[in-house]
């Protein structure tokens, strides 16, 4: 148990450890042995292992619960769920959402479930913090957050994704396309 | 003219050029940059006349140690063209005046002091400048002086020590 | 034409070697800079530049592109002629080591003995010192023309540091040249390789060690790189220079760093010497020629200076920069004492064996 020297403050914890200001011995002055010491600690690290993901050819594991990029859904018949009812909008904390609705016209059943549709509906990645809000406003579970990064561009434009980025593939025309943007089992190549 | 003829011509235009340079620049810093080029081009004699030992001492201890040392202190005192004091005329005169007599007075005394008809530096050829010649020469003939040239150098570096200590 | 009556033959096979010693040197410190940076990996369980080509061999060719395609920045209260100079100066100073190293005994080529020395002069490795200490001028020069505060200061302290480390390391050259009885570079090394004698570093332990340390202050290496200190110097003298004039300081320090392992290797670990070998032996039994021996002794040497250079970089990634107060009392109050004590010993014992 290491004593604080200043008797009237308590340690808060055990760790401290009083800083030792002996003069250096001749052995110690001459700084060539702990040199050595510390040379051979680096030299056994040539042989560890390295922790190193080679980030674009491997990946590593998200978590199950990692909030990426959003996504729009469509159910299974691959009509849109989003009924741009603002929910999100109005939840997010950011104020990175806006959206335009507007009625489903007749002969558009297959492409939107309900009256009512998103005409317009951006999401500005600049602004999101991903926080996951308008996942858990969205009464139609037409939103959610996938497991992918926004990737870099060279505008601050190429960060308001529209409809076109968002909007997940149709599972009837692309089902391969839509497995993939739902990415729950998306393979990992890193070993761990 | 053989080669050692052009490059003794050639070393000596530089050692000249660059010492009258060393006066006329206003940087002092300057001055010591071409006063290291002066070293330089005598360094290239030394080595003309097959003195390698001395060239090569001459370049470590004078440009790379002592002449350090004076940009060392240049540097530090940041002395600028600008501050340099404005001299007198009457000031330069009698400068001119004083190096004039200087070297009228050296001229005369290599005239007087010996012979320099018939003499004939050792192109390429002389011993004297190499390490082993020098050496012997040193420890032989020149024994007393060296010794007391050491003593002296042991002396001047207690000096320092002391003042440093202080 | 008296002026043309100099050996040509002899002119041109000296520049022939000249350029091929100057180019290897610089394609060897070419790849220094990318060892240094795999060693910095491989020492810190990171897998270092790998992307540009196979393991990452074109790196240092993207590293200098990268520097030549940088803009060229002269500030405008800088001494513009001095300012180029310095860079020039301190490449210059590195590369002229070279000239007395011996690379290797000598081949027979087109009937000719050709010496693989630019140039064996008697006094070889004092013109070695007295090429290093020119080599302080290049980072006086340039940091004093940027006139930049950081880097007049980091020009000053790189020239005490290099005058300091220079008295040790002649100091610590003085047993070695009492030894050998020569300064010759050549003559050095043929005498270690006289049969029925050890090398050197057997002899002069201690004297290698000193020598070792001061040859890393000369070079600037870490722990001892405080001209070049970034926390405290922003980037030492350097700080003002861009595009291949920082290249040339950069490629400098590598360039001074394989030449002082070359000087090393020569003086303590027998140069071109190939171990357990006696390499006239095998001339003289017709089981290689000598060409090919010379080249196997070029290639020991090339062996030893890399053996050099790892522990170079070994050292720089495992202990941190000194402070000044240390590094001058680590040169002037231990080392060049230690020196001393080393000569005296070496001194006495060759009195007392009578040689």
């Amino acid at each position: 148990m290491p004593v604080n020297k200043n008797k009237n403050m308590q340690a808060l914890t055990n760790r401290a450890k009083e800083v030792n200001r002996k003069p250096m011995s001749f052995m110690e002055s001459l700084y060539l042995p702990a040199i050595f010491k510390g040379m051979a600690i680096t030299f056994s690290h040539i042989f560890k292992k390295q922790p190193t993901i080679q980030y674009p050819e491997q990946k590593r594991p998200f978590s199950p619960v990692f909030r990426g990029l959003h996504v729009l859904n469509r159910d299974e018949e691959g009509r849109e769920k989003c009924t741009a009812c603002g929910l999100c909008a109005v939840a997010c904390p950011a104020e990175a959402i806006t959206m335009e609705a507007a009625e489903r016209l007749p002969g558009e059943e297959n492409k939107y479930r309900e009256e009512k549709y998103a005409a317009k509906y951006e999401i500005n990645m600049l602004r999101c913090i991903f926080c996951g809000l308008c996942e858990e406003a969205c009464p139609k579970d037409a939103i959610y957050l996938s497991e992918t990064f926004a990737p870099a561009n060279f505008t601050r434009k190429g960060f308001i994704y529209g409809k076109p980025d968002l909007l997940i593939p149709d599972p009837k025309t692309d089902p391969e396309g839509y497995e993939k943007a739902k990415g729950r089992n998306e393979p990992t190549t890193a070993d761990n | 003219m053989g080669t050692i003829q052009i490059l003794f011509y050639f070393l000596s235009a530089l050692a000249i050029f660059s010492a009258i340079m060393v006066l006329l620049s206003r940087n002092p810093v300057h001055s010591v940059l071409w006063l290291i080029a002066v070293f330089f081009a005598i360094s290239g004699h030394y080595v003309l006349l097959n003195a390698q030992f001395l060239a090569i001492v001459n370049l470590i201890v004078y440009a790379g140690a002592i002449m350090v040392l004076f940009l060392f202190v240049i540097m530090l005192m940041n002395l600028n063209a600008e501050t340099e004091p404005r001299k007198h005329i009457w000031m330069k005169l009698a400068g001119v005046v004083s190096g004039g007599c200087l070297l009228m007075m050296l001229i005369s005394l290599v005239r007087q002091a010996v012979e320099m008809g018939g003499k004939k530096a050792m192109m390429a050829e002389g011993n004297i400048g190499l390490i082993k010649n020098l050496g012997h020469a040193l420890f032989s003939d020149y024994v007393v002086p060296f010794e007391i040239t050491s003593v002296l150098f042991l002396s001047a570096m207690v000096g320092a020590v002391v003042i440093g200590k202080k | 034409m008296t002026l043309l009556s100099i050996d040509w033959i002899l002119l041109i096979e000296k520049l022939v070697l000249i350029a091929i010693i100057v180019f290897a040197s610089l394609g060897i410190a070419l790849y220094t800079t990318f060892a240094e940076r795999k060693v910095a990996a491989v020492l810190q369980d990171r897998p270092g530049p790998n992307r540009a080509g196979p393991f990452g061999l074109f790196q240092p060719f993207a590293d200098g592109l990268k520097l030549i395609m940088k803009e060229e920045i002269i500030p405008n209260t800088a001494n513009k002629f001095l300012f180029i100079l310095g860079p020039g100066l301190a490449m210059t100073a590195a590369l002229m080591t070279c000239a007395v190293i011996p690379w290797s005994s000598h081949v027979e080529l087109f009937d000719r003995t050709i010496d693989l020395q630019v140039a064996d002069i008697n006094i070889g490795i004092l013109y070695i010192f007295g090429v290093v200490s020119l080599g302080v001028y290049g980072i006086m020069i340039g940091g004093w023309a940027s006139n930049n505060k950081f880097s007049l200061m980091a020009a000053l302290r790189g020239a005490s540091q290099a005058i300091s480390y220079e008295l040790a390391m002649g100091m610590a050259l003085i047993a070695v040249l009492m030894l050998s009885g020569s300064l010759s570079l050549r003559t050095i090394v043929d005498q270690q390789m006289e049969a029925g004698r050890l090398w050197n570093i057997a002899y002069q332990p201690l004297g290698f060690l000193i020598f070792f340390i001061c040859a890393m202050a000369e070079c600037n290496r870490t722990p001892f790189d405080l001209p070049e200190a970034e926390n405290e110097l922003n980037f030492g003298y350097h700080q003002e220079y861009s595009s291949m004039k920082l290249g040339f300081y950069l490629f400098a320090e590598y360039v001074n760093m394989i030449m002082s392992s070359a000087v090393m290797a020569s003086l303590y670990f027998g140069g071109f010497d190939i171990p357990f070998v006696d390499e006239q032996h095998l001339v003289a039994t017709n089981v290689l020629s000598q060409n090919v021996v010379a080249l196997l002794g070029v290639l020991m040497l090339l062996v030893k200076i890399a053996i050099f250079i790892f522990v170079f970089m070994w050292i720089r990634w495992t202990i941190p920069r000194f402070r000044y107060d240390q590094l001058m009392n680590l040169g002037w109050k231990k080392l060049i004492p230690l020196a001393l004590v080393n000569m005296l010993i070496t001194g006495a014992v060759i009195l007392w064996l009578g040689k």
